[in-house]
């Protein structure tokens, strides 16, 4: 069984669509609803974006909300961060994550750092957001998540949804949220094709305002056995090895994460007292990273409990090769997972 | 640059009591932040610990500036950021028992000296080197969009402009037109590296051509030269003319930073250094403008203000860890 956040507080029908689109519908609900929100970043005009996000929306609301920026991510980094200092809510997408190489001082050290420089006392609504992820073959620069990066620095929220629902809620939550919230938007989600397409990324979304939280995790598909647990993509990766499972007599539990920042400790940790059997799948780098921490989580509080040893299913801590086999053999996948689990699964 | 933008005399004033004022803060700071930290320097001991950069010296890069400001005009400061919180209108007793890291700071007591903020002035600063160059563009994009008629200023010292954000921010300000001020307070040392050897051209003013804004250059570190250039500027950005970079010629008095053994520079290189205030002070007496009884009043309700300041900072409670987590936002 699969089980999606809160329902919609809207009549408005659902339609299944792809996640890039109901990304488009929810950006285009908070231009429409708020003057205070403009979007910033490069090729966001004509282009509408290069994951199709703002499409249309230069001739629909001018060049000045929907703004084009030359290559300048800490340019216009800074520059969202004073707007919002200023009374506007500045949308910025940094195309790739990996750029943030050359932005990360306005993003961590200041916009992140903002609620406690202030004691409290002003808000900092930016949403950055960014595209994630490999498997493509676009090697170094172009293909890492980052996770672990921006989960480290404290400040930040930060979300990456799995489907097009939780893309159109989640962004909603982080547009209602005083603070910054990183949205990574993982490229094989989006349903694109170019970026290879996972389908259960697809989803039915009404078009409405609809909210689903930050911080929150979901579990994705019941069990008793074992819990796995996955982000972004990897969530749909731990329910496609659960059917496999399921295949083979093992009951496993899908918690997708859903936010990196806040992290939700207890739904894991309420799955584990269950299952006592915890595989992590994480397409971040594996040394000092959320599978990690999400382990040492449960570890903490019902270590003893555990019957196995927890297993992590990460990227291969090396800058990401480009040729096909190499990338394969480093990145996260279903065999690896499947592996994972049935050694803990058999783990006497 | 020769000048027929000649400030009021009540502008003057202005501008003399609070160079007085700032000078004197400074001053107060220094006392205060050694207290405990001898005879070994220890950052780490006394009432006021961290780091500590004073602004002696570059008095007029702030007021000449702020005196054109208003209330809801942004004033971005660096790391050495007291002059022109000062000028921009800063609750001082705010402002000191944040330094002190106090609850009744201005934020609390969870930022410090270099990280001043006050909403009440559109006041913020960074201690990071160029940062505010960019949060000044930001700042200035918003007042475009909302077709306000502020401006937005930001300060950084000659070692910022090499910084690369420089670039990308002024790009984007001058591409964008905004309404937008940069003041280079040149002071001749990236900490210990002099002007000559870290900055490929000798006016960063030379650089705004670069970005379609207009450049001015300050020779001297006197109030008249950055009035008026700050004048010009500001009526340029009121007007929708676009941003201008402003470099001054100004002198640093002390260190970098408080304890800075200033090996790097010469006995004679500190004595050729002219003290701004006292300039000012000769001038303003010699034009008519001020008595030296006047100036006695001035320092002496500084004095009284100042002590005021330092009493509430002294006595305010220092923050409790149980509400540590509580600014930040998860």
């Amino acid at each position: 069984m699969t089980m999606t956040a809160e329902p919609p507080a809207t009549t408005a029908p659902a339609r299944k669509v792809v996640m890039n689109r109901a990304i488009r519908e929810a950006l285009d609900w908070e231009l429409a609803n708020d003057p205070a929100v403009f979007l910033m970043g490069e090729d966001l005009g004509k282009f509408g974006g290069v994951y199709g996000t703002a499409t249309g929306f230069f001739d629909k609301y001018g060049e000045d909300r929907v703004r084009d920026t030359p290559i300048s991510e800490a340019g216009f980094m800074a520059a969202a961060a004073g707007a919002a200092m200023s009374g506007m809510k500045p949308i910025v997408e940094l195309m790739f994550i990996d750029f943030m190489g050359v932005c990360l001082d306005p993003i961590y050290n200041f916009i992140a750092k903002h609620a406690v420089h202030t004691g409290g006392k002003q808000d900092m609504p930016v949403l950055i957001m960014a595209g994630i992820g490999g498997g493509y073959c676009d090697a170094s620069q172009h293909s890492q998540t980052l996770f672990a990066t921006f989960a480290h620095l404290p400040g930040l929220k930060v979300v990456a949804p799995t489907t097009a629902y939780d893309a159109r809620g989640t962004l909603h939550a982080a547009m209602r949220d005083p603070g910054p919230v990183l949205y990574l938007m993982h490229k094989e989600l989006l349903g694109l094709g170019l970026w290879g397409t996972m389908p259960e990324a697809s989803s039915n979304v009404p078009d409405a305002y609809f909210e689903v939280p930050l911080g929150k995790a979901f579990v994705r598909r019941e069990g008793t056995d074992i819990t796995l647990v996955g982000l972004a993509s990897m969530a749909h990766v731990a329910s496609r090895v659960a059917k496999t499972l399921e295949g083979e007599g093992y009951s496993a539990e899908v918690i997708d994460l859903c936010s990196v920042v806040p992290l939700d400790r207890k739904t894991v940790i309420d799955s584990v007292r269950k299952t006592k059997r915890l595989v992590v799948i994480d397409e971040d780098y594996r040394t000092c990273g959320v599978a990690g921490e999400v382990i040492a989580s449960v570890v903490e509080e019902i270590g003893t409990d555990l019957v196995a040893p927890p297993q992590r299913v990460a990227f291969l801590d090396t800058p990401i090769p480009f040729a096909r086999p190499l990338e394969k053999f480093a990145r996260p996948d279903e065999d690896k997972l499947l592996k994972a689990a049935m050694r803990t699964l058999k783990h006497a | 640059m020769s000048s027929n933008i000649d400030p009021t005399r009540e502008e003057l004033l202005w501008m003399y009591s609070h160079m007085v004022l700032s000078r004197r803060y400074e001053r107060m700071m220094d006392r205060v932040y050694m207290e405990g930290k001898t005879p070994v320097f220890d950052m780490a001991k006394g009432p006021v610990p961290g780091e500590m950069h004073l602004s002696d010296g570059q008095e007029p890069c702030a007021v000449g500036v702020c005196v054109h400001l208003n209330d809801d005009d942004y004033a971005t400061g660096s790391h050495r950021p007291h002059h022109v919180a000062i000028a921009k209108g800063v609750d001082l007793d705010a402002m000191t028992a944040e330094i002190f890291g106090r609850t009744t700071g201005l934020s609390r007591g969870r930022g410090g000296h270099m990280h001043l903020y006050d909403q009440a002035r559109n006041f913020a600063c960074s201690g990071i080197v160029g940062q505010g160059i960019g949060i000044g563009v930001g700042h200035a994009l918003a007042i475009k969009m909302k077709g306000g008629s502020q401006v937005s200023v930001a300060w950084v010292g000659e070692g910022g402009a090499n910084q690369g954000i420089f670039h990308e921010a002024m790009n984007l300000a001058g591409l964008w037109k905004l309404p937008y001020i940069l003041i280079i307070e040149d002071n001749h040392w990236s900490v210990s590296v002099s002007k000559d050897r870290s900055t490929a051209v000798a006016r960063n003013s030379d650089r705004a051509a670069g970005y379609g804004a207009a450049g001015e250059y300050v020779e001297k570190n006197d109030v008249w030269g950055v009035y008026a250039a700050a004048k010009r500027a500001v009526d340029r950005a009121r007007a929708g003319e676009g941003p201008t970079i402003i470099e001054v010629q100004t002198h640093r008095l002390v260190g970098h930073f408080v304890g800075d053994p200033e090996v790097y520079i010469s006995r004679e290189q500190k004595q050729a250094l002219t003290d701004p205030i006292v300039i000012m002070r000769e001038r303003l007496i010699a034009e008519g403008h001020l008595t030296q009884a006047d100036a006695d009043r001035i320092e002496d309700e500084v004095a009284q203000r100042l002590g005021v300041a330092e009493e509430f900072a002294r006595s305010s409670p220092e923050p409790q860890p149980a509400d540590i987590l509580e600014s930040v936002l998860h």
